[in-house]
């Protein structure tokens, strides 16, 4: 914690956790999809689907998948926004599942060629947390630079990624490889301390086992 | 960087040097930044707390649910009026017109969190104001306040959910009162006391907004808080010490929050949310009708 998250961040109101941190998830999910997000179903759960009305959560999540930061003035006019861009959402509000956080999201997109299905809470001061990604158990903060595998469960594929990574000088802060069944399909999450190089992408998407590749910095 | 209020006083009395001194010192070594930029960065949350303050006293503005707005600019046309002098009734008015400006989806810098927003600039602006302080000084305090806030959010919380509104609202009136301390020429230990005696004056407020909406009774807690916070610094500077040591205050606020039932953390189930009239005002306003839309 520096600073800057005592004071700060800049945002539109009126909740760090409930408009903030909404936009942040829309973001981090935008990114996920990695291309510009055509449907989106928007499913809010507990404190996100009671007082969101009132937070402008709605919205909030709305500009998020548009694009907008945080403190982007349009996150009020998110609607008519998501008109003009040919964003076509549904918004689902179910009261109340407490095993979820309280202030939990899931993301159902759909671009022209990809489709996506994200879940993640808002942890408070506009921080966030994505949980999970297409069914897999993930911890992602979205404030680093981020590489996001979908590859085969087998010896040697994380060494390959985080030798590759080694190589440019790049230093994981935080990582996480999740699967569904042993041998089946992973998914890994690395979050970096410096920015990744735009090669990178493409290096991981040329290892064999690797099916897919997703690279994001905020 | 320090962990406690005690060392972080110790270490501006050995330097000989103000509290945001040290702390852009430590902060710009941590990250491998220079203090210039960090300097640059605070000025800019700076311009956009003064432009939602002003913004708010000069319009009526109404919140996105429509329970609140247009306190800041009522009580800034009454300050000539005001029983309790004109910095204390300005720094109110101000902490409510950044309140109505986030409560109407506008644009403020959280400081802590988004429903404190307007306690430290209500109180920094209008204090740098009467003080003649230049704009450069009165962001330089605002390391002091986030330093304060830092090591609050290190050792209890500045999540109302977790700690009620003395967690939120009073971590911000101790950063503000910090603040200002400093900007009216305080020592550090002087700024200790401050924090501590701001604390402790809302130690158990409970978070309890009407429909879960960061209006009621949060926009006049922003006037509250300011305005608690101008005394604090007050009491500090003429010399009177708090009796418990500010990392003491916080520990107990901290132990306070963990005592308190969840129904009056944020969770819109106990304090005034659910009197008759706050219910009234969730049915009516604030929350999805459920379903799909």
């Amino acid at each position: 914690m520096d600073i800057f998250d005592i004071i700060g961040p800049v945002m539109i109101g009126p909740s760090s956790s409930h408009t903030a941190g909404a936009v942040r998830l829309g973001n981090i999910a935008r990114n996920i999809l990695s291309e510009e997000p055509k449907k989106a179903r928007i499913i809010l759960f507990n404190s996100f689907a009671r007082t969101g009305r009132g937070h402008g959560t709605d919205k909030a999540v709305i500009a998020g998948l548009l694009g907008f930061s945080p403190d982007d003035e349009r996150i009020k006019t998110a609607f008519d926004e998501a008109e003009k861009r040919g964003l076509v959402y549904q918004l689902l509000i179910e009261n109340i599942d407490e095993s979820l956080h309280p202030n939990t999201v899931t993301f159902e997109l759909e671009g022209t060629t990809k489709k996506t299905r994200v879940t993640g809470c808002s942890i408070g001061g506009g921080r966030v947390k994505i949980t999970a990604i297409d069914g897999f158990d993930v911890e992602l903060s979205g404030e680093y630079p981020t590489i996001i595998t979908v590859h085969k469960d087998r010896p040697g594929i994380v060494a390959c990624v985080t030798a590759h990574l080694a190589q440019e000088g790049i230093n994981i802060a935080r990582m996480r490889v999740s699967r569904k069944k042993k041998g089946e399909e992973a998914l890994m999450v690395i979050e970096t301390d410096e920015k990744l190089p735009g090669t990178i992408k493409e290096v991981l998407e040329n290892i064999k086992e690797i099916h897919r590749v997703i690279t994001f910095s905020e | 960087m320090t962990n406690t209020i005690e060392e972080l006083v110790v270490m501006a009395e050995k330097s000989g040097c103000k509290i945001s001194t040290l702390v852009k010192k430590q902060e710009a070594k941590s990250k491998g930044c220079s203090e210039e930029e960090l300097f640059l960065k605070m000025k800019s949350y700076f311009e956009v707390m003064r432009q939602a303050a002003n913004k708010g006293v000069q319009n009526e503005i109404r919140s996105i649910s429509g329970i609140t707005g247009g306190e800041g600019k009522k009580m800034w046309n009454a300050k000539d009026k005001a029983l309790s002098g004109e910095t204390v009734v300005k720094a109110a008015a101000r902490a409510m017109a950044v309140s109505n400006v986030n409560a109407s989806m506008g644009k403020i810098v959280a400081a802590p969190t988004a429903g404190s927003c307007g306690i430290l600039p209500g109180a920094v602006l209008t204090v740098g104001e009467k003080l003649s302080k230049t704009d450069d000084e009165i962001v330089d305090s605002l390391f002091t306040a986030a330093e304060i806030g830092r090591i609050i959010a290190l050792n209890a919380t500045i999540a109302g959910a977790e700690g009620g509104c003395q967690a939120e609202c009073g971590a911000a009136s101790a950063m503000a009162a910090a603040a200002i301390v400093e900007l009216a020429g305080g020592s550090p230990r002087q700024v200790s006391h401050a924090v501590a005696i701001a604390l402790k004056a809302v130690m158990g407020l409970v978070c309890d907004p009407v429909a879960g909406l960061v209006e009621v009774p949060c926009v006049k807690r922003n006037a509250m808080g300011a305005a608690e916070a101008i005394i604090a610094a007050d009491l500090a500077l003429a010399g009177i010490p708090s009796v418990i040591p500010a990392d003491e205050v916080i520990a107990a606020m901290k132990e306070v929050g963990r005592m308190m039932s969840d129904k009056l953390k944020e969770t819109a189930l106990g304090g005034v949310a659910a009197t008759p009239t706050g219910k009234n005002w969730e049915k009516k306003y604030a929350i999805f009708k459920g379903g799909i839309f």
